[in-house]
């Protein structure tokens, strides 16, 4: 029987259904997941996924660092944040002077955070100044 | 959903439609086997697929795929014919009663018979059943609103709660499905066109003067105008309106209808920002890849469908240099002349529940034990499990009458059958996080095309022969798997499959009010696909395959 090192109490990334889970941690890896006893939505149970879909935290393929390139045919490198983020920035205050701020939409997550997502609607509304802000909720 | 999870076992009539609950809710799914199972509720089943609940129901319809209101209809008509309407709620608790009544009229259950294929008998008796319940409940998933009439089709199941006042009690309610961990929070946060967050509309002077002050910011800098809608932005970059996108953690390039317009779109447009967990296809495109944190390396908060807000829990650090996207937001907009200072998620909730009025009463310290439904609005607000206990947002509750309209792209001699998509238990969405996992990748592995036997026989197709869908937009190869799952004349396809990307095929068209794309109804053409060897040393790569007409 392995013993975790830690247990971490969170909500299930799947569907909608909120099933309250606990990420079982041994050596910096998830390596068993359990659904929570002590609510009312799940009351202990999971489904296929919300039990055994998490490999793909650890996937080797996760993206670890920023990347550009220059353009739409040419591979990506890597940057460093400071670099991303300026040009980003640079890149969307120049289309926001030549187009105006309704020339950039911007998709938020339903897979996100509440936090994550008031935080990037903002950004829309209060920083580039458009309504432009959807996410696939529909899809 | 207007009720809980966890009074679902209180109804005794269900009312499931266009929802495949046990793959898509597998969990939600169990209240209602319970409810059937020990409580001795009634399931009745509306879809036209023979999907795992048909073995709960007690009563199944199958109409063709896009006649809902029409079945709707006919239903509110035989309540109203037969006197099983609840008059006391219809007049204490609503209005437009005249209204719907006059309009209900041209909806005899024979009618609705012709044009839904369910016998009109069978239409009255789901009709009596619903409306003879104590208590009776109404789920429905993306089967109801991923269409052109998607609106109209959940104003007409909204009629039949009114109807019947099944409504506002315990295993009642009218339940929408969320497909995604926090579908409803994206929603309830303003990531729409036309709100804010809590639902506030971005066209009154108000609601921004309210917003202007919480964030600091001239009241003329925020945009009276409704924005774009997804479908919209894609067109707009074509149009030449949208010159830049930013997408957080999506992945229109699987998700969204018609992906060769998508991808033609964000070839086109001028700059693309992704920020996500994996180089999906949509970040293929990309000018920029921003790295970002994964459930399990955040904090915050999560909306179910219950309305319930959960907590999310950290247990890792983000990999490599990869950053938490409120880190990343935080950085570009001081960048942009802004000073946002956040130390952390629970900060961000603050804020915005201070501008929420549905989640005013809530903060992260609250959420830890079970967290709280919305609305809740003071901090000693214990939360809402039920919706509309003693009246609506709007006071009454308003029936609306609703026309039929057929879908967007009907069947013809070319493309004779319509296909339906959706999902299956084992993966999820576009399978960037479950086709992962080897375990459940091993349960489903490869793209299917479920057709009924009878469509098979004709088409000479046995499961695992290689077939080819095509619509007017495209064409993908699959797997047929032959089942009677499939009503005759319908296919059904998943959206998990980059390799088989269905919405290759998908039509564009949207709700007028909504905006969603109609994806369960689209006419293809079915064809096996036969592979013929190119050349003499041809390898199993270089098989091609064509279409056997």
């Amino acid at each position: 029987m392995i013993t975790p090192d830690r247990t971490v109490h969170t909500t299930c990334p799947y569907c909608g259904v909120g099933c309250q889970i606990d990420l079982h941690i041994k050596n910096e890896m998830v390596y068993r997941v359990d659904g929570r006893f002590d609510n009312d939505v799940n009351n202990g149970k999971l489904c296929v996924k919300g039990r055994f879909g998490y490999d793909y935290i650890h996937a080797p393929d996760r993206l670890t660092q920023p990347l550009i390139r220059n353009d739409k045919v040419s591979g990506f490198t890597p940057a460093s944040w400071e670099n991303v983020l300026d040009t980003v920035a640079t890149r969307l205050w120049e289309t926001r002077d030549k187009y105006g701020p309704d020339s950039i939409a911007i998709l938020t997550s339903a897979k996100c955070t509440n936090e994550e997502n008031y935080l990037l609607q903002k950004f829309a509304r209060a920083v580039i100044g458009t309504n432009n802000v959807d996410h696939c909720a529909r899809l | 959903m207007t009720n809980s999870i966890h009074d679902i076992p209180q109804a005794d009539v269900l009312l499931v439609t266009g929802s495949n609950t046990t793959e898509a809710h597998p969990v939600l799914a169990l209240q209602m086997k319970k409810a059937v199972r020990q409580h001795g509720a009634k399931l009745l089943l509306i879809d036209p697929r023979r999907i795992e609940l048909a073995d709960f129901a007690y009563l199944h319809l199958r109409h063709k795929p896009g006649t809902d209101v029409a079945l709707f209809n006919a239903m509110a008509h035989a309540i109203i014919a037969h006197g099983w309407a609840n008059e006391r709620f219809i007049a204490e608790r609503t209005e437009g009663f005249a209204a719907l009544k006059e309009a209900l009229a041209d909806w005899p259950p024979e009618r609705a018979a012709v044009i839904t294929g369910v016998r009109a008998r069978d239409i009255v008796a789901a009709a009596q059943l619903y409306a003879q319940a104590s208590n009776g409940a109404i789920f429905w998933a993306m089967g109801i609103t991923q269409h052109t009439s998607g609106t109209d089709n959940v104003k007409a199941l909204s009629n039949l709660a009114l109807l019947t006042g099944h409504i506002g009690r315990p295993g009642t309610g009218l339940n929408p499905l969320r497909g995604q961990n926090n579908v409803q929070g994206a929603c309830d946060m303003g990531g729409l066109v036309n709100v804010y967050p809590g639902y506030q509309p971005v066209t009154s002077e108000e609601v921004r003067r309210k917003f202007a002050a919480g964030w600091d910011v001239p009241f003329e800098s925020l945009s009276p105008t409704v924005g774009l809608t997804v479908t919209e932005i894609m067109q707009g970059v074509l149009d030449g309106r949208i010159h830049a996108i930013y997408i957080m953690g999506e992945n229109p390039m699987l998700s969204d209808p018609n992906l060769n317009h998508v991808e033609e779109a964000l070839r086109a447009v001028d700059f693309l920002v992704v920020q996500d967990i994996f180089l999906n296809e949509t970040a293929e495109l990309a000018d920029v890849i921003l790295p970002a944190a994964s459930f399990a390396e955040k904090g915050g908060t999560f909306t179910s469908t219950e309305r319930r807000v959960q907590m999310v829990r950290p247990a890792f650090d983000p990999p490599g240099v990869a950053r938490q996207d409120w880190q990343i937001i935080t950085e570009l907009a001081n960048r942009l002349g802004h000073n946002w200072h956040y130390d952390s998620p629970a900060e961000i909730f603050a804020e915005m529940a201070g501008l929420t009025p549905q989640y005013a009463g809530m903060n992260h310290a609250r959420l830890e034990q079970d967290g709280l439904q919305w609305p809740c609005p003071t901090p000693e607000h214990p939360g809402t499990p039920v919706l509309h206990t003693s009246q609506f947002s709007r006071g009454l509750g308003l029936f609306c009458p609703v026309a039929y309209r057929p879908p967007a792209e009907e069947t013809d001699e070319e493309y004779p059958f319509i296909l339906s998509t959706g999902r299956i238990l084992f993966h999820w969405h576009g399978g960037t996080m479950s086709r992962r996992s080897p375990g459940l990748e091993a349960m489903a592995p490869e793209a299917e095309v479920e057709i009924n036997p009878a469509d098979a026989a004709c088409l000479g197709v046995t499961t695992g022969d290689w077939v080819s869908v095509a619509s007017r937009r495209g064409e993908v190869l699959a797997a047929a798997k032959v089942t009677r799952r499939s009503p005759k004349g319908t296919v059904f396809m998943t959206f998990h499959y980059a390799e088989a990307a269905v919405n290759l095929l998908t039509i564009d068209a949207v709700d007028p009010t909504a905006k969603i794309p109609e994806y369960k109804v689209c006419a293809v053409k079915v064809n096996k696909a036969t592979f013929v060897a190119a050349a003499s040393a041809a390898s199993n790569d270089d098989k091609s395959p064509t279409t056997n007409n």
